[in-house]
């Protein structure tokens, strides 16, 4: 093997790499069951579950102490405890959409940046 | 026969070395010890993996490329080409946390991400670093991030509170979802472990529980060390990018 230039066989090797890649690629579409997606489904799962648990009950937190400071009780804590419920609510929706700062940001675009570009819809 | 279970038992902390400065308890104990061991390996990892940059990569220099690139990737995918920047804090935070959630795996290991202090200063950090980087960028700017756009403007009422209170949910969502998964699941395997000596000839079928957990724990060590440093990615893009 020792002809040529080991530069140039590295670069055809390359091309040979890109190439399998690309269909790789081609071979599991988006929203496919490739491993990456598996991967990511099972993470976004792991996550979603807390959010709407811990949103309430830090809310409710965030009221009692700023009723205890203000001296208003109970008032601040009812609203908190209402504004928790929505932005659980709200952050599991995102999640699951994947937009804003959620999980599931397109894998396999052609370009990094797309990956944000075309989900302002937040 | 009483069944004595002691499960919560792995989770006490104790002093190694005794130290006391002032008021302080300083001590060495078992935590600091396995996050020594978790710093000193990773250390080791990317030492040893980057010593001789070879054009085939042995195995060292495998595991480290491996672990570069996939942080990279991960921040390529979520931030973007801005985000480099911040690679090693990304970087260090994730392997942190994989190699303390897998260290804690091995028997008589200690797992220093089930305590809740542990994972909330990780999450604390996290959030006032990305906050203090959102601010340093856009200024005044920044504050942006909690008005939803094409949204009427009597629901911008409502919704910038919620907007608001989200971010600062985040840190709590962040450190509780690392504890809770790494409390529950230690739990559930010393339970089940605890069943095994103690029904006898019956104790197989706790210890075939067990055995299939002990993959399920890996699973979970492993994908929640990816869950908070994703997480971590996407609070970093919404700081940078805004929206």
């Amino acid at each position: 093997m020792g002809e040529g230039d080991p530069r140039a066989s590295l670069k055809e090797l390359g091309d040979r790499l890109d190439k399998a890649r690309g269909g790789m690629k081609q071979a599991a579409p988006e929203g496919g069951n490739g491993i990456g997606d598996t991967q990511n489904a099972l993470g976004q799962g792991l996550r979603i579950g807390v959010e709407l648990v811990v949103a309430v009950v830090v809310s409710v937190g965030i009221g009692w102490a700023l009723d205890n400071w203000f001296g208003t009780k109970p008032a601040l804590m009812v609203v908190f405890f209402f504004l928790g419920i929505g932005a659980g609510m709200w952050n599991v929706y995102r999640a699951v959409k994947g937009m804003g700062s959620a999980m599931g940001v397109r894998r396999g675009m052609p370009e990094s940046k797309a990956a944000w570009d075309d989900e302002d819809e937040d | 026969m009483a069944i004595e279970l002691h499960p919560l038992d792995q989770f006490k902390i104790e002093p190694i070395l005794s130290l006391h400065i002032g008021r302080i308890d300083a001590s060495f104990t078992n935590s600091a010890l396995f996050m020594t061991a978790a710093v000193v390996m990773i250390s080791a990892l990317v030492i040893l993996g980057s010593r001789k940059a070879e054009m085939v990569p042995g195995r060292w220099q495998s595991l480290g490329e491996m672990a570069y690139e996939f942080i990279a990737n991960m921040i390529d995918e979520t931030v973007g080409k801005e985000g480099q920047e911040y690679f090693p804090f990304v970087f260090t935070l994730f392997m942190f946390i994989l190699f303390g959630n897998v260290l804690g795996l091995i028997p008589y290991g200690f797992t220093f991400t089930s305590h809740i202090i542990v994972t909330f200063a990780l999450a604390a950090l996290v959030f006032i670093g990305v906050t203090l980087i959102g601010i340093f960028r856009h200024g005044f700017h920044f504050l942006s991030l909690f008005v939803p756009h094409g949204v009427p403007k009597v629901l911008l009422l409502l919704l910038v509170p919620i907007e608001v209170l989200s971010y600062f949910i985040r840190p709590f969502t962040l450190s509780i979802r690392l504890f809770a998964n790494m409390l529950a699941g230690h739990t559930m395997l010393a339970i089940f472990g605890g069943f095994v000596a103690a029904i006898g000839l019956l104790g197989i079928i706790p210890l075939g529980v067990d055995v299939l957990l002990i993959f399920l724990e890996l699973l979970v060590a492993v994908l929640q060390a990816y869950v908070f440093t994703i997480l971590t990615c996407l609070y970093l893009r919404d700081a940078i990018h805004l929206h």
